[in-house]
């Protein structure tokens, strides 16, 4: 019975990734989950507040710790500001640095100058319920819905990115 | 059980079916295969099945205020360095919660956190085997405006074996409160200091099976946390007391243990600065007295210095928490040279000065010892960061990053690492301490939109020791190192690297190496493949300061990930 139910579950988890690879094509069939994490200030924030901006929002998970992380979102950093003009997104970036490292994402961020929603997932209660396996890894949640998701970054990763931020406004248009 | 796995598996099914208005899955899926070949040189042994796989598919199915989520597991056999005794597939974790804005309930497994976790972590470390995920139920309440409240009670993970959940012996049970005062008294909404506190309870029970010893069945952890704000500044501390614990660990004493930790912080545009302070004595908490190693720790002590990237920094000398004891200071600057200056550039240049020095706490002798010894021994008494002369570790690194223009960047760091090897026991072929400097310079250059390059080089030396053996000077450990590294990446799917470690000094001529290690990875959206060839050094990998010994090894490794 025990294997029977295992086969089972298996059997399910295979039919919801096909069935999955099938609708992510036509975007947006997975809702943000609702976590509790904390807002740099160490306030409680539920992540489906991120889902309340008019617009496409962007979620990047990283820590202090992870240089490609740390590449992509100082590269983002100098286009941001015409980002938001262009298309109205907003940035959350989600540290996953524990407790040998929470203390620097505040003056990290500040030291850098970056001007994104950081949140901290400490954790990894949301990195797990977004089923994010390493950081870097980025989403982009349109009305609630996850329409875009990429693992790694490698320059120029952003430029897909933006293209695809450009496509979702002007379908919203 | 069974029940359970049903359910979950119809949910799953029919939310697959129809998604929209059935609930929303989460989830991901890795794979990790090697193949290995024997290499005498460096101690690699291929393994009787010569192949190994370890496999993990996470799901998790939302619906409303219902949840429910499993991980199955699979290790056909393990990979290397991973715990012996997993093994088999099945259920690695799996539970059924209930959320609104007030009540938030678990059955089953869970990860969870008290404050910094320094009485109580639970979590998951993949790439170390770590997960002593609890499995029994947890409470949390929103009753009031910046009240949080939440409890627990459970058993905690300690093994998979033959497909199964191994829980550890003792039970572990908790109540953590936390207020954010400004949110709670309208009064002091406009308050300039935004204030936070917080208080923890953790108690544990384990049989008494001892028959010399009269053991405390029940052992309680408790403590207090406060949070400060103004403006740019803000200030954390936490305590907390462990009550006597004896164990494997301590040597079966009966002193009590805490566990201290202040972080203060200053932040402004362009300049950031931390300065953190940690004691702790005696706090191994473990919910089995009889374990060692990392198996069944209950809480995490977070080590007080910088988390290393670069391959010979991060993973030749690092520092492990010594859960009997130690004392540790810390500063951090990050200063960002303004853009348009002369220095600066026209991107600002960060600039990152860290020092970290951990030293064992004081132990004095007059704590209670003598005829009553075999029964309650205390041999020695302590005091929150008295300092102890014993140097453990100590670290002075700099770092420098200029990006010149559209397409080039450089980072130049300069670490000074000193480990003492006699107490955090890195290496079998030093003595004492190894005082270890290192120079890295990376750089980057952008081809066109797609194309780019990235190259390290990192060079390490250590200092020199007496030999009696010969009566010569030589270099301890394995001596100096050289490292190469170059990243082909085409975005978005494509990234090619080849790295050469070379332990050129090292002091046995047959010894110096070249550990060659290619990889190549290919990523679309949440996917990703990446197959590495090659030889690796035996070491301490470690992860958030919580470390595993990985042998040397010489083969292929192939990875997917998948998330969705």
């Amino acid at each position: 019975m025990r294997k029977a139910g295992i086969g089972f579950l298996a059997f399910a988890l295979v039919f919801a990734i096909t069935s999955f690879t099938f609708t992510s094509d036509e975007g947006g069939t997975k809702s943000l989950p609702s976590v509790d994490i904390q807002n740099v200030k160490g306030e409680a924030f539920n992540t489906l507040d991120i889902a309340n901006h008019e617009g496409p929002v962007i979620i990047s998970f990283w820590a202090t710790w992870c240089s490609p992380c740390k590449r992509e979102l100082n590269t983002i950093a100098e286009l941001y500001t015409d980002w938001q003009e262009e298309t109205g997104v907003e940035l959350y970036a989600v540290s996953i640095d524990d407790e040998r490292t929470k203390s620097r994402v505040e003056p990290y961020i500040n030291a850098q100058g970056w001007e994104y929603n950081i949140l901290l997932d400490s954790n990894f209660d949301f990195k797990r319920a977004m089923g994010v396996n390493n950081v870097p890894h980025t989403f982009i949640v349109m009305d609630g819905k996850i329409v875009y998701s990429h693992n790694n970054y490698a320059p120029g990763d952003e430029d897909a990115l933006y293209d695809k931020l450009l496509e979702l406004t002007a379908d919203a248009e | 059980m069974k029940k359970f796995l049903l359910t979950l598996a119809v949910a799953c099914a029919t939310t697959a079916m129809a998604q929209n208005d059935m609930g929303n899955i989460t989830g991901n899926l890795e794979s990790t295969f090697q193949y290995l070949r024997n290499d005498p040189l460096i101690d690699a042994n291929q393994p009787p099945e010569k192949a190994l796989i370890n496999s993990y598919a996470n799901i998790f199915y939302t619906k409303g205020k219902f949840s429910a989520g499993a991980r199955v597991e699979s290790y056909l056999p393990r990979i290397q360095g991973y715990p012996d005794r997993f093994d088999g597939t099945g259920i690695g974790f799996r539970y059924i919660g209930y959320k609104t804005d007030f009540i938030d309930l678990t059955i089953g497994n869970f990860y969870e956190q008290f404050g910094s976790g320094m009485i109580f972590r639970s979590y998951e470390q993949r790439a170390l085997g770590y997960d002593n995920a609890m499995d029994g139920i947890r409470l949390k309440l929103n009753p009031y405006k910046g009240i949080r409240i939440k409890g627990f009670w459970g058993k905690q993970r300690l093994s998979f074996t033959d497909g199964r959940i191994i829980n550890s012996a003792g039970l572990v049970r908790g109540f953590d409160g936390e207020m954010h005062v400004n949110q709670t008294f309208e009064k002091l909404k406009d308050f300039p200091i935004d204030i936070m506190i917080g208080a923890q309870f953790v108690s544990k029970y384990q049989e008494d099976d001892n028959d010399q010893l009269i053991l405390p069945e029940n052992v309680g952890a408790y403590g207090g946390r406060i949070g400060l704000r103004y403006k740019g500044f803000y200030l954390n501390g936490e305590y907390n007391i462990k009550e006597n614990d004896p164990s494997s660990d301590n040597g079966y004493i009966y002193n009590n243990g805490h566990a201290a930790l202040i972080n203060f912080g200053y932040s402004r545009k362009g300049l950031g600065i931390v300065l953190s302070a940690k004691s702790t004595d005696n706090m191994s908490f473990r919910s089995d007295r009889t374990k060692d190693l990392q198996d069944a720790l209950i809480n995490f002590l977070p080590p007080t210095n910088k988390t290393h990237t670069y391959n010979l920094v991060a993973t030749l000398y690092p520092y492990a928490t010594q859960l009997l004891g130690e004392v540790g200071y810390q500063a951090d600057i990050i200063y960002t040279v303004p853009k348009k200056s002369k220095i600066g550039g026209k991107y600002g240049m960060p600039i990152n000065i860290n020092y970290s020095i951990i030293n064992g706490s004081v132990q004095s002798g007059d704590g209670v010892s003598g005829q009553d010894s075999t029964q309650r021994l205390r041999p020695y008494s302590n005091t929150p960061f008295a300092t102890s002369t014993s140097n453990y570790w100590h670290d002075f690194n700099v770092q420098i990053k200029r990006k010149f223009n559209k397409k080039f960047y450089a980072i130049g760091s300069y670490y000074n690492i000193l480990i003492n090897n006699d107490v955090i026991k890195v290496t079998d072929d030093a003595k004492g301490k190894i005082n270890s400097h290192i120079g890295v310079l990376e750089m980057g250059y952008k081809i066109n939109r797609k194309h780019s390059l990235r190259a390290e080089f990192q060079a390490l030396f250590v200092n020199d020791v007496y030999d009696k053996a010969t009566g010569q000077e030589v270099a301890q450990d394995k001596g100096n190192w050289a490292t190469a590294l170059i990243e082909y990446t085409i975005s978005p799917n494509w990234f090619v690297s080849v790295m050469d470690q070379y332990n050129y000094g090292n002091p046995t001529e047959a010894n110096r190496i070249h550990y060659i290690v290619g990889s190549v990875g290919y990523v679309k959206g949440a996917t990703r493949i990446m197959g590495t060839y090659g030889r690796q050094r035996a070491g301490l990998f470690c992860v958030g300061g919580v470390c595993r010994f990985v042998p040397a090894s010489n083969g292929l490794t192939v990875t997917l990930t998948q998330s969705f």
